[in-house]
């Protein structure tokens, strides 16, 4: 089997969104949180 | 698309067993990074714990540590067993976790992690601090290891074209996971204190049932490939000239390889030469530019290094599936003696700008050393047991994680009691770091291909899967 006999569907397009922004924007609120913190070195 | 077949040997799938999580058709790989880091994220809270530290130390003075209340040393206790039992869980799971699949070994840690920190926090309610060790310390810890390894050998057979980059998108999040349990942490505990209770108790709650959720579905959405799958378009490259292996070595004769032994040596040099600096970055860079850099501007300076060891472990990981994992390695060793040995003179100089570039690329390294090593072990030993061979070189991390700061520590305060100005104290060390750098370049340089009698037969493989 590879990726093209197993096409992926709008709903499993959806799933895939919502799980990645599941796990990105948690991350990118600790990110922007650290860089705030970082910039006190350049102030 | 067939299934994976069903060995002889296994009763009916249930929801947890290896068999139930063979993806379907429609199915996407990229399902598949988000599940990971779903679990290292959360794994990766262990790197802020230090901000219940203070709050520990008054659980029964609240506003200040009563004579009953836990001293930091008691309480530093905690973390280490918890990275004692990482390290532990992970080598000694390894064989279990091929065998029973990610979703049950995920789900184990999510429950180990979760329950640890409920244990913990009855431990802080009862103010007992054996409690906290079992807690946190042993069941947190054995949580933590087993969360660690689970996905890495899923996302290698989901990703044969991309392992660095597959690995490198997961173990990115247990870099970043302190930067969500930091701030959220001190918003708990602000949330829960009152005039009776600093509210540790109260968050750990929280945090336990949140990361036990959090966990559990990385560990729902987790699939792996069936025996046969590969991405489209994609051929396995032809691997007689290079370092990659399309056979398989079993978990306990990949302890009975020489390359095993110096992969070990390369992921401990290169992580003792980052983490002694990582833990004394604040006070190393307010001592080294004395009435320049403020405590505020050096907390800035450890919030950057935490984003340069992120970042470390996407990139690094991603440009070695380019330029080759063993190259990967010789870039780290070079450019990091090198950066080490300049250093001091940076310092000297006054060149704060160098001094903060060098010690970032540095941490970039240091990062990228952990999320590359998974698809180092793929290209040697196969991708049938790199998982539970990666648990058993997680060792390495546990040892260096002892090495790197007594390494820094002693030798600075040695430098100190012998007259050597505080701002020049961590010349020495860091020559010491590019030193142990350049023994991991020779480590590395070693390396070859993995002897033909090590590796499985047909049948070997058909019985074990």
């Amino acid at each position: 089997m590879n990726e093209t006999s197993t096409a992926v569907t709008p709903a499993s397009r959806v799933r895939l969104i919502v799980f990645w922004a599941y796990v990105l924007i948690p991350l990118a609120w600790g990110v922007i949180n650290t860089l705030r913190q970082a910039l006190k070195l350049f102030v | 698309m067939t299934s994976m077949s069903q060995p002889a040997h296994a009763g009916p799938p249930t929801f947890f067993s290896k068999q139930a999580t063979v993806a379907r058709p429609g199915f996407t790989r990229w399902m598949v990074p988000p599940a990971a880091l779903a679990v290292h994220l959360c794994i990766g809270q262990a790197y802020a714990f230090s901000v219940f530290n203070g709050p520990l130390t008054k659980v029964i003075g609240i506003t200040q540590s009563a004579p009953d209340d836990w001293s930091l040393t008691t309480l530093g206790w905690i973390f280490s067993l918890a990275i004692v039992f990482l390290g532990l869980s992970a080598a000694f799971a390894g064989k279990w976790l091929e065998h029973v699949g990610p979703r049950r070994t995920m789900f184990t840690a999510a429950c180990c992690f979760g329950g640890g920190f409920l244990v913990s926090a009855l431990g802080v309610w009862l103010h007992q601090i054996v409690l906290l060790y079992l807690g946190y310390g042993v069941i947190g810890g054995i949580g933590l290891g087993l969360g660690y390894v689970s996905p890495v050998s899923t996302l290698i057979r989901w990703f044969p074209d991309r392992r660095g980059m597959a690995t490198g998108m997961a173990i990115m999040g247990f870099g970043g996971g302190a930067m969500i349990a930091a701030p959220l942490s001190v918003a708990l505990m602000n949330h829960f204190k009152s005039a009776t209770s600093v509210g540790v108790a109260q968050t750990f709650v929280v945090l336990g049932i949140a990361y036990f959720i959090s966990m559990s579905i990385g560990a729902l959405a987790i699939r792996v490939p069936p025996a046969d799958w590969k991405p489209a378009g994609w051929t396995p490259p032809d691997t007689s000239h290079r370092m990659i292996t399309r056979n398989h070595v079993d978990i306990d004769e990949a302890l009975k390889t020489p390359q095993f032994y110096l992969i070990w040596l390369v992921l401990f040099l290169n992580v003792t030469a980052g983490i002694g600096i990582l833990g004394q970055a604040s006070v190393m860079i307010q001592e080294s530019f004395k009435n320049t850099v403020t405590p505020a501007a050096a907390a800035g300076f450890v919030g950057l290094l935490s984003l340069f060891n992120m970042g470390g472990r996407f990139v690094w990981a991603s440009a070695s599936d380019w330029v080759g994992r063993k190259n990967t390695y010789f870039i780290f060793f070079v450019l990091g003696a090198v950066l080490y040995y300049f250093v001091p003179s940076f310092a000297t100089t006054g060149n704060i700008a160098l001094f903060v570039l060098a010690y970032c690329v540095i941490l970039s390294m240091y990062g990228g050393g952990f999320s590359t090593v998974p698809a180092y072990l793929a290209d040697m030993f196969g991708t049938a047991f790199v998982g539970g061979i990666h648990g058993r070189l997680l060792t390495a991390w546990a040892a260096a994680g002892v090495a790197g700061p007594v390494l820094v520590n002693y030798i600075r305060a040695y430098e100190v009691a012998h007259g050597v100005a505080k701002a020049d104290a961590y010349t020495m060390t860091v020559h010491i770091m590019a030193a142990l750098l350049v023994v991991g370049f020779v480590c590395n340089l070693l390396v070859s291909r993995v002897n033909e009698k090590h590796h499985m037969s047909e049948a070997q493989l058909a019985n074990e899967q």
